[in-house]
């Protein structure tokens, strides 16, 4: 929560390309469609921020779009429900809907493979 | 105050872009509500939304937007160019915009609760720039089989068709007939203003389209299945409504462009105006009758619509060419129209609103229709002459002249029609041919003409290389005698005159002759009796002479004798 609450742009990738000899970008392209500051959407905030954190530190980017705000932005990207988790990379693009409180859906969504998961759980505690 | 009650009260309307819908719901669709719209897929859901929103843009400065759930905005707008709407001028115009909807949920994955705040935002972007007054949602079974949790996806679409009634926008939602209710989704649970039913049937290979008010809160509507055609101009309604018999009559007679047959009929044709039935069994020339009668009217001046339902254009013309009438010159200068289509390439309905469109549009003075005993292909006797009774009375409500033609089966008594339309009309020809001597021949019977004195006499009809020649026909003992045996009656009584003809000429001849002989006769007696006459009175004289002579001799010798 307080991680979330002062960045639109999660920069996580200042640790990733010291660690990496990757392309300039992270992995992983996020974009997250809310509106204002409604509960389900902070809830949302919270919950992606978290899983992130949790499996793809340093490997990631998220800009969270406030629909009100920028209409065109959910034109173009075809946002109907709110809040909606764009995976733009890596392929295939996925949407992710609701407020992402069921995180084994969103671990679908972002297509992190198990082993992995299992991996950075077992690195976490 | 009572009266802005009233006014409140009553629903406002506002135009469907429909032709003949505002006359069953007595104005159109209700005005700032939803409107559902219900169909199988193809049967003109799409359109119907289409053109209320052109109509919206272009008649009633109501701009709209077409939220397409379905289809991409160019599959839109090219699907709708032949029906000559330009939607990109009216887009620019901003009378118009498409919003897109594009849902694909295999990439979709559903974590936690949501709403579709992201569509209203969308819509009210794309309503704000333009400022629409109107929209069409096609089609929302997109949107609920896009998503898993369908409690919200009800909720948010009751949510925005309230949404859009609080901005007074008027809404048309299309949707897909369920196999269980109305719609796959139900969707007439929430659109309760206005439910409109859609639907077609085939049967051969001619599609019926039909359109049903099922709903309509606080209004009166037609319940009928109204017949509609997807024409050149988008849907057209019909709506079933009979015509008055007020119109005006013409007391003008025009010609049949067979002048025997315009003798038939009081020696000056028919009533312009008038509808005019040709019956006939296969080729007895009823094609050939309304060719030339068609073609007179052209050389009248006057505007011809000639529809057939049985020969393409170039194939009448060319036949017609080789009885000599001339009907490609007309054609060529636009006076004689054609309209030639299979009776199953649409319902009765659709040929009715056809041949109205077309009616409108060309303004004809006499309409040829051939044959309409062929549109009982697509419906019952019944059907057809109640179609056909509503095409004469609009034709003759606007004054225009119809010979229309029918087949009529050889086993036909002659009093009934195929159609059963003969009471309908104001004159009746009966074509028929009859076979005798090896040969068919044609025959034409003025069987019923309104309002003038009319032969009762029945002609035989030739079809030559310079037009149709009526010829008198000759009862005799075997009954009625035409084509060979009628030119061998011809003959022989032309034989007969003849001979009567020298006959009198000998007799007169010879009463010539006998008066010559009786005047030489006389003249020779006379010649006789002078020359008798001459010596008669020679010999008169003489004896008298003599006599004189000897009666002198006489008293001579008495004074002689005696002395005393």
């Amino acid at each position: 929560m307080s991680e979330g609450n002062n960045m639109d742009k999660a920069g996580h990738n200042n640790n990733n390309q010291g660690e990496k000899v990757d392309k300039s970008r992270p992995r992983f392209q996020l974009r997250l469609f809310v509106t204002g500051r409604t509960p389900r959407s902070q809830q949302a905030i919270q919950n992606i921020r978290q899983i992130c954190e949790e499996y793809l530190s340093g490997e990631y980017e998220l800009e969270v779009i406030d629909v009100y705000q920028n209409p065109a932005q959910a034109r173009e990207h075809q946002i109907l429900a709110v809040p909606t988790l764009l995976k733009e990379l890596p392929p295939p693009l996925r949407k992710v809907v609701g407020d992402l409180s069921e995180k084994e859906k969103v671990l679908e969504g972002l297509n992190i493979q198990p082993k992995e998961r299992a991996g950075t759980q077992e690195r976490n505690s | 105050m009572s009266n802005a009650d009233e006014k409140k009260r009553t629903l406002e309307k506002t135009s469907s872009g429909i032709p003949g819908f505002e006359g069953i719901t007595h104005g159109g669709i209700p005005h700032g509500r939803p409107t559902l719209v219900c169909g199988n897929a193809g049967c003109g859901k799409t359109l119907f939304g289409m053109q209320f929103l052109v109509a919206g843009a272009t008649e009633q400065e109501e701009p709209g937007v077409f939220v397409a759930f379905e289809e991409t905005e160019s599959d839109l707008k090219t699907n709708v160019a032949s029906l000559g709407w330009d939607l990109d001028t009216l887009c620019e115009q901003n009378k118009f915009a498409v919003e897109t909807i594009n849902i694909s949920s295999e990439e979709m994955i559903e974590a936690g609760r949501y709403d579709l705040e992201g569509l209203f935002v969308r819509l009210d972007a794309a309503i704000r720039e333009i400022g629409a007054r109107r929209i069409v949602l096609d089609t929302v079974e997109t949107l609920f089989g896009a998503f898993m949790d369908a409690h919200i996806v009800r909720a948010e679409f009751r949510r925005l068709l309230r949404w859009f009634k609080d901005r007074d926008i008027t809404t048309v939602v299309t949707a897909e007939r369920g196999s269980g209710g109305l719609t796959r989704f139900g969707i007439e649970e929430y659109v309760s203003d206005c439910v409109i039913e859609l639907s077609q049937t085939v049967s051969g290979q001619t599609t019926r389209r039909h359109l049903r008010i099922l709903k309509y809160r606080g209004s009166e509507h037609g319940t009928n299945a109204y017949p509609f055609l997807i024409g050149q101009r988008g849907i057209h309604l019909f709506p079933v409504t009979e015509l008055g018999l007020d119109f005006p009559v013409s007391e003008k007679r025009i010609s049949s462009g067979i002048h025997r047959l315009d003798e038939m009929l009081g020696g000056k044709g028919f009533y312009r105006g008038s509808s005019l039935l040709l019956s006939g069994t296969t080729g007895t020339g009823k094609s050939s009758i309304s060719a030339s009668f068609a073609a007179a009217a052209c050389a009248r001046g006057e505007q011809v619509l000639y529809i057939s339902y049985e020969e393409a254009r170039t194939q009448i013309i060319r036949n017609m060419k080789s009885i000599g009438i001339d009907l490609e010159k007309w054609y060529e200068n636009g006076r004689l129209g054609f309209h030639t289509e299979r009776v199953t390439t649409h319902g009765l309905e659709e040929h009715f609103f056809l041949v109205k469109e077309i009616i409108d549009i060309n303004k004809p003075e006499v309409v040829v229709i051939d044959p309409v005993s062929n549109l009982l292909q697509m419906g019952s006797p019944e059907e057809v002459k109640n179609l056909l009774t509503r095409l004469i009375d609009l034709l003759k409500s606007q004054g225009i002249t119809t010979l229309v033609t029918e087949l009529i089966t050889g086993g036909h008594p002659l009093e009934s029609t195929s159609t059963e339309i003969s009471s309908l009309m104001d004159a009746w020809l009966l074509l028929r041919d009859i076979e005798s001597g090896g040969e068919r021949n044609r025959l034409l019977h003025v069987l019923k003409s309104r309002g003038m004195a009319h032969s009762h006499q029945v002609r035989e009809f030739i079809l030559t290389d310079h037009g149709i020649e009526l010829k008198d026909v000759y009862a005799g003992p075997a009954g009625l005698v035409t084509g060979t045996a009628r030119y061998t009656q011809e003959a022989q009584e032309e034989e007969q005159r003849r001979r009567r003809i020298e006959e009198i000429e000998r007799r007169k001849n010879e009463l010539e002759r006998k008066r010559k002989l009786k005047e030489a006769r006389l003249k020779e007696i006379e010649t006789q009796f002078q020359g008798e006459e001459e010596e008669l009175l020679r010999a008169i004289r003489e004896a008298e002479q003599e006599e004189e002579k000897f009666s002198k001799t006489g008293q001579q010798r008495k004074k002689m004798r005696g002395g005393s």
